[in-house]
């Protein structure tokens, strides 16, 4: 029989596998062009209201929704890396700012629009609900779910990165753009479809959330800030960094909820502030 | 050829103004500088050539302290400055140009002037009185543009300047900081030829007591203006001397057709 | 402008900067016309031109060092906690707390200042949201002091100079407001037109020439920040004194998210691009405070849309854009 602790344990890496999910998209592109997309939680939130749609409206099965969140959110983001992303690559880091965060605020006034300020009802697949008893503790199907969701995405992320010659250029491009450059790698194209994957995976894990923490039209803004913590602590361009920043954070916030409610958002922004003070580049980052 | 533009020297007993011993560094396993011994002695024009990916700017950046060695010293006038960072070196009189013009784009000429000047007499660090009070600086600026024929253009904001002009800036900035050793990365790279007059002029007018090290691709330059030539492959010198035994020597020409292969 | 400057001396030329435009004149004399044409609307009048002092300290930094700060209320909010928290203690002169607050603040910049120059771009971002980020946590959590999000009672401010009361016609917020924002402007157009201005202006234009001539980057940036977080705090301290509470409001991101909009819009690094984007936010904002938040929001995203893709210097900016094309014609 494990103590409760291994409980707060698994909640706390199942909410920081979700997590990754999001935050994988953006450290990447950080990573590849230095552009700051802060609009990329709205993306999230995009996938998310896809797929409620999808359920409550056209009785979608749940999982089915899953590849069409993504889809969804990868398209807007080819759409907007045509018209406006692309002008601004070689922009100051204030225009960037500014422009994702022009974006993410049209995008939370259109989803107040379209679907109300209110939490959008949500249903668990019966599938997915109701606990399983691992070593005397009641896991969460769902939570279980995630996980395994977010170990594939690994998987193939960097199995992707290693093997596959889009992922070489990829690694080229972080380590060196104009070494890149140099050997013929169309960077910016390479962004491109770096950003596309990154976006509709943040649309994925948009959908996969709403089962955890709800949908409204603020999710753009809420879970951005955990976002930017878990890449700049992680490292820009590093998997392997987001992943474990995303557990740090994700194990930090529930256990801090169980154990130390008074502490709450302080130490993680404490952490973070401190981390990046030592390792201006993330934990895993480079330089 | 012609004649070089001073009479070769003897190198012999005149003080060292800049000095570098076994200066190295490597990024990861790529090695960029091996092993790198220069003297220059004071009032010299010595100019630094070599093929492409040499490692000619890696070493003006050792030398300024953008970059840090992995071993080796750098001296300058005799003292260790390889441990001082970039401002203090150039407070110590070494100064560079850039390759790719680095200028303050929104500044006028003798606004950009102005600040070197000022930030030398450790005035930029005043706030409570304008610019327009320091007199003797914006003078001081004023005159350095003169000299390098940019007074009439000195209110023009410098990314108007054309660009032949913008590297006669590159220069006066680097000149306004009163440096003992300059060094010059390709002054006249990318400046168009009717401009490149100007900036040859303005190379060759600088005093005598200043000591040149150049980094210059064009030979009929290198020739023109250096009484010494090191040339640089893959890293490490590769030879140097006069500029009519580097001419006469079949390594170096081997070197820039790339019959050979090295490294 | 090139026929003037022919017969202008280098030493002339710089010291023509200094003078006041015609234009600059105009504006001042106009911050005026609410005493007389808008008295309902004194107290709007007041928070307009606290905005715009926090914006011009905000200005310092991004529009001329080219910092940007996610996290700058952090000062705004320190400077009005320890203007009310003075007051709640016996002490309701409003000078000398000003004084005392902006101090303060000043002091917090200079030890934040060294984490601050030591970094750039995106880790930069990161560190300014979360220093402010954590200002705001802890003034939530210090109920004892703050009063968490109920706010600071019991501020209760002295009459200025042992005359003038804060009361609900505003004269007096608008006055002190109005001279504090004046005063400071005036040491800040010196700052800018100062080798110091200079040097900040090099830095904003290339970061990587400074080293180069010899200049230490840092301790400007140092500088730079200390002095704008005392005027931020400055302001943050007026807004206590003259709305006599302090809440959870003037330290959040919010204020830090709105600042950096304000002096965007009007144009950063052009002094007065702070002070023309805190008026035509706050006027634009009171119009519109019958309608929904998002919708706000929704036409504050299109503006910086805009902004970044077709006016990239803000409204002043696009406006001196203009004029030179038209006097080239």
């Amino acid at each position: 029989m494990l103590p409760p602790v291994f409980g707060v344990l698994f909640d706390g890496i199942a909410y920081g596998m979700l997590l990754f999910v999001l935050s994988v998209g953006l450290s990447v592109t950080l990573g590849l062009m230095n552009f700051v997309n802060l609009a990329h939680c709205a993306f999230a939130m995009l996938g998310g209201y896809v797929s409620i749609t999808l359920v409550n409206d056209f009785h979608w099965p749940f999982l089915a929704t899953l590849p069409l969140a993504f889809l969804a959110a990868a398209l807007v983001s080819v759409v907007l890396e045509r018209t406006l992303y692309r002008r601004l690559y070689r922009a100051s880091d204030l225009d960037q700012v500014l422009l994702t965060i022009g974006l993410a605020f049209i995008s939370v006034a259109v989803a107040a629009y379209v679907f109300g300020t209110t939490q959008q009802p949500v249903e668990t697949p019966a599938l997915l609900r109701g606990t399983v008893g691992v070593f005397g503790l009641d896991l969460g199907k769902y939570r279980l779910f995630l996980v395994g969701v977010a170990l594939v995405v690994t998987m193939l992320l960097v199995g992707g990165l290693e093997y596959t010659r889009f992922g070489a250029q990829v690694r080229a491009a972080v380590d060196n753009q104009r070494m890149a450059r140099g050997l013929g790698i169309d960077v910016d194209r390479t962004f491109a479809s770096t950003f596309a994957l990154g976006s509709g995976l943040a649309g994925l894990g948009g959908a996969l959330a709403v089962e955890i923490v709800g949908l409204d039209p603020n999710f753009a803004f809420t879970y951005l800030v955990y976002v930017l913590i878990i890449v700049s602590v992680g490292g820009l361009g590093s998997i392997t960094g987001s992943f474990a920043a995303a557990i740090l954070i994700g194990v930090s916030d529930v256990a801090g909820k169980y154990y130390a409610p008074e502490l709450g958002a302080f130490l993680i922004y404490l952490v973070m502030v401190v981390v990046l003070m030592w390792r201006p580049a993330g934990l895993f980052g480079r330089r | 050829m012609s004649a070089p533009a001073h009479p070769a020297r003897d190198t012999g007993d005149r003080a060292i103004a800049l000095a570098t011993r076994a200066l190295s560094k490597s990024f990861g396993s790529l090695p960029v500088a091996r092993d790198i011994a220069i003297n220059l002695p004071a009032g010299a024009r010595h100019a630094l050539i070599g093929p492409n990916g040499a490692g000619k700017t890696t070493l003006i950046n050792l030398m300024t302290g953008m970059l840090a060695p992995n071993a080796g010293q750098i001296l300058l006038g005799g003292d260790d400055i390889t441990t001082l960072g970039p401002q203090e070196r150039v407070r110590r009189g070494l100064a560079r140009t850039f390759q790719i013009n680095t200028l303050f784009a929104g500044l006028n000429a003798l606004e950009a002037v102005t600040l070197v000047v000022a930030e030398r007499r450790g005035l930029a660090g005043q706030f409570w009185r304008s610019v327009g009070g320091y007199g003797e600086a914006i003078d001081e600026a004023y005159e350095i543009l003169r000299k390098l024929k940019l007074g009439d253009a000195c209110y023009q904001v410098t990314r108007e300047l054309p660009y032949g002009r913008q590297r006669l800036l590159e220069i006066a900035l680097a000149l306004a900081t009163k440096p003992k050793v300059l060094l010059l990365d390709e002054p006249a790279a990318g400046v168009p030829q009717e401009e490149s007059g100007e900036v040859f002029e303005a190379v060759a007018g600088l005093s005598d007591d200043l000591t040149l090290l150049f980094i210059e691709h064009d030979m009929h330059v290198v020739f023109r203006f250096a009484s010494h030539i090191i040339v640089l492959v893959g890293g490490a010198i590769f030879t140097e001397g006069t500029p009519a035994e580097i001419a006469a020597d079949p390594g170096v020409r081997e070197v820039y057709l790339g019959k050979r292969k090295h490294g | 402008m090139t026929t003037e400057a022919a017969t202008l001396t280098p030493r002339g030329y710089l010291q023509a900067q200094n003078r006041w435009h015609p234009l600059e004149i105009a504006f001042w004399l106009a911050t005026l016309l609410p005493f007389v044409l808008f008295p309902d609307y004194l107290s709007l009048a007041s928070q307009i031109a606290i905005t715009a002092l926090f914006a011009l300290s905000l200005d310092i930094i991004l529009g001329y060092a080219g910092i940007v700060s996610l996290g700058h209320a952090a000062f705004f909010g320190i400077g009005a906690y320890t203007a009310g928290l003075i007051s709640k203690f016996g002490w309701g002169e409003p000078l000398s707390g000003l004084i005392l607050a902006a101090a303060l603040a000043g002091l917090v910049g200079f030890a934040a200042s060294f984490i601050i120059s030591r970094f750039r771009h995106f880790t930069l971002i990161m560190i300014t949201l979360g220093l402010g980020l954590l200002a705001f946590e802890a003034a939530n959590r210090a109920h004892w002091l703050t009063g968490g999000s109920d706010g600071l009672q019991g501020v209760s401010i002295w009459p200025v100079l042992g005359i003038f009361k804060f009361d609900l016609y505003g004269y007096t917020a608008y006055a002190y407001s109005l001279a504090a924002l004046f005063v400071v402007f005036l040491a800040g157009r010196r700052l800018i037109n100062s080798p110091f201005g200079l040097a900040l202006r090099g830095i904003r234009e290339n970061w990587v020439r400074m080293p180069a001539i010899g200049a230490d980057s840092r301790a400007h940036i140092r500088k730079a920040y200390t002095i704008a977080a005392a005027i931020a705090g400055l302001a943050g301290a007026v807004l206590a004194q003259t709305t006599e509470s302090v809440s959870l409001e003037s330290i959040s991101f919010q204020r830090s998210a709105d600042v950096l909009v304000m002096l965007v819009l009007g144009g950063a690094g052009r002094l007065y691009g702070g002070l023309v984007g805190a008026v035509i936010f706050m006027i634009a904002r009171d119009q519109f405070s019958g309608i929904a938040p998002q919708f706000w929001y929704f036409w504050i995203g299109v503006l910086l849309v805009t902004v970044v893709m077709v006016l990239p210097n803000g409204i002043l900016g696009g406006l001196s854009h203009f004029y030179a094309r038209w006097k080239r014609k």
